[in-house]
């Protein structure tokens, strides 16, 4: 009957397992293509600084002279434009979302090459 | 006859996801007349055509709307090809089609779910986001993102799916498909659904053509248009017909949008069979020039891009005229007669997405 259409369903999903993730004790599948946060390997770096020129909203920046690396988190928006235009493929896509802050200050990552040793 | 009076409705409204406001003037219960008020989330998004290249704003684009995001995305790349004369691989085009149909997937499922709370069942609302969640899945694993796609660009996409993840989407989607037919007939079959939604807000067939509706809206009231029929990107070799209903009341919109729900899932089976090899896009030599305008069908309805280019990396002018604005003169059209209790439900059968309207 029409009207029970929906007690149909809803009787089905009664002795079902839940649908949801029980956050934080069990976590979310990743899959390996999702874009979660800006990664670098430092030691490849070249800092050509095209990253920085390629990101949309600015949230990189790259300090040639001190051999550093920085990213806004709080700014970028995860659209992968850095990782294409990198020449040395030392930025990387993780499939993990950068831990929340509780202050911007916090959100901003910097990295800075060590010197070579002789 | 009763006295007027005249209720405030929204812009913060629990039935509305997005800010609108609408001077509803009563006789008792009855709605007389609607007076529309938007401009609540301007964010001047067209404006920023003089900031970012050509290349960088389709990260703009795809941010008008989070709900249409991949075909703001694909019909500003459009637009920017069409300026510089490049057309994108074969290959592209195909997965093009295929993001944009999940895309209608998602919104349509979304729109159930808003439908559902606003006539008050949210075990129906839970439901159709419950499938809505797969289909996300789908999203995150081809492109990335659950919401923003970012896998469109100009010249052609950014990520390819290989064919066997394809052939197993479009397995997947079948399973779905037998889901969404259930949920789908308790909107159309319930008799305390059909109740809310039977005879609320009648549009005739020669009111929304006159008034310029767009999309469900439009194809509700029996007009058979569909912006995919003109063939944009591969639509055109694929085989299917504009879904319409004779009522043009809101149970006839929730039966074309569930009705579109299952033609998606016929273009996405369609367009996996017939996808080809090949690149998946073209390197971009020199600016765009000139002025053009494209048009594709979104989830709710025909969106239209204006774009000119002066021959400089940035584009001189953008104007987009989204499917919701070409909608409000149809929802007011619909308003004066009904019960205040049905409007909730009249605004959401134009599925209104005010973000997109304002830019």
């Amino acid at each position: 009957m029409a009207s029970f259409k929906m007690s149909g369903i809803l009787l089905k999903h009664l002795f079902r397992k839940a649908k949801t993730v029980r956050y934080p004790s069990e976590k979310k599948k990743m899959f390996p293509r999702t874009r979660g946060s800006i990664g670098i390997d430092i030691s490849l770096c070249i800092f050509c600084g095209i990253c920085r020129k390629k990101c949309p909203t600015g949230a990189i920046t790259v300090d040639k002279p001190a051999k550093a690396w920085g990213i806004d988190r709080g700014r970028c928006i995860l659209c992968n434009a850095c990782v294409e235009v990198c020449p040395k493929k030392c930025l990387v896509m993780g499939n993990a979302f950068a831990a929340t802050a509780l202050t911007r200050d916090e959100l901003r990552f910097r990295v800075e090459q060590s010197p070579v040793s002789a | 006859m009763g006295m007027r009076t005249i209720i405030p409705f929204g812009p913060q409204h629990p039935v509305l996801p997005e800010p609108i406001h609408l001077d509803l003037v009563l006789e008792d219960e009855k709605v007389i007349e609607a007076i529309p008020r938007i401009g609540f989330i301007h964010r001047g998004l067209e404006k920023l055509v003089e900031k970012k290249d050509y290349q960088e704003f389709v990260y703009v684009a795809e941010r008008i709307c989070g709900i249409c995001a991949f075909i703001h995305g694909l019909t500003y790349s459009l637009a920017a090809e069409k300026l510089m004369n490049i057309e994108a691989p074969r290959r592209a085009q195909f997965l093009r089609v295929i993001w944009s149909e999940i895309a209608r997937l998602q919104s349509h499922l979304l729109w159930m779910g808003l439908m559902a709370d606003a006539f008050g069942f949210e075990s129906l609302f839970m439901h159709s986001w419950r499938i809505r969640e797969k289909i996300l899945n789908i999203i995150e694993e081809t492109t990335g993102g659950r919401v923003i796609f970012s896998s469109c660009k100009v010249g052609g996409v950014r990520y390819d799916i290989d064919n066997d993840t394809l052939k197993r989407i479009v397995r997947d989607l079948k399973e779905y498909e037998k889901e969404m037919r259930a949920v789908g007939d308790v909107f159309l079959k319930d008799s305390s659904v059909r109740h809310r939604l039977c005879g609320v807000g009648v549009l005739s067939k020669e009111e929304a053509y006159r008034l310029g509706a767009v999309g469900p809206m439009l194809r509700a009231s029996n007009f058979a248009q569909d912006l995919r029929q003109t063939g944009y990107c591969v639509y055109g070799e694929l085989d299917f017909a504009p879904v319409v209903h004779p009522d043009g009341d809101a149970y006839a919109r929730c039966a074309v949008r569930i009705g579109e729900l299952y033609q998606s899932i016929s273009l996405i089976a369609q367009a996996v069979d017939k996808i080809e090899e090949g690149p998946i896009d073209v390197k971009l030599r020199g600016f765009p020039t000139g002025e053009c305008f494209v048009r594709t069908e979104q989830p709710r309805g025909e969106v239209i891009y204006y774009a000119k280019a002066n021959g400089t990396k940035f584009l001189e002018r953008l104007r987009v005229r989204t499917p919701t604005f070409a909608n409000i003169p149809a929802l007011l059209k619909c308003l004066p007669g009904c019960e205040l209790a049905d409007v909730p439900v009249l605004v959401l059968t134009v599925d209104p997405c005010i973000s997109c309207t304002e830019r």
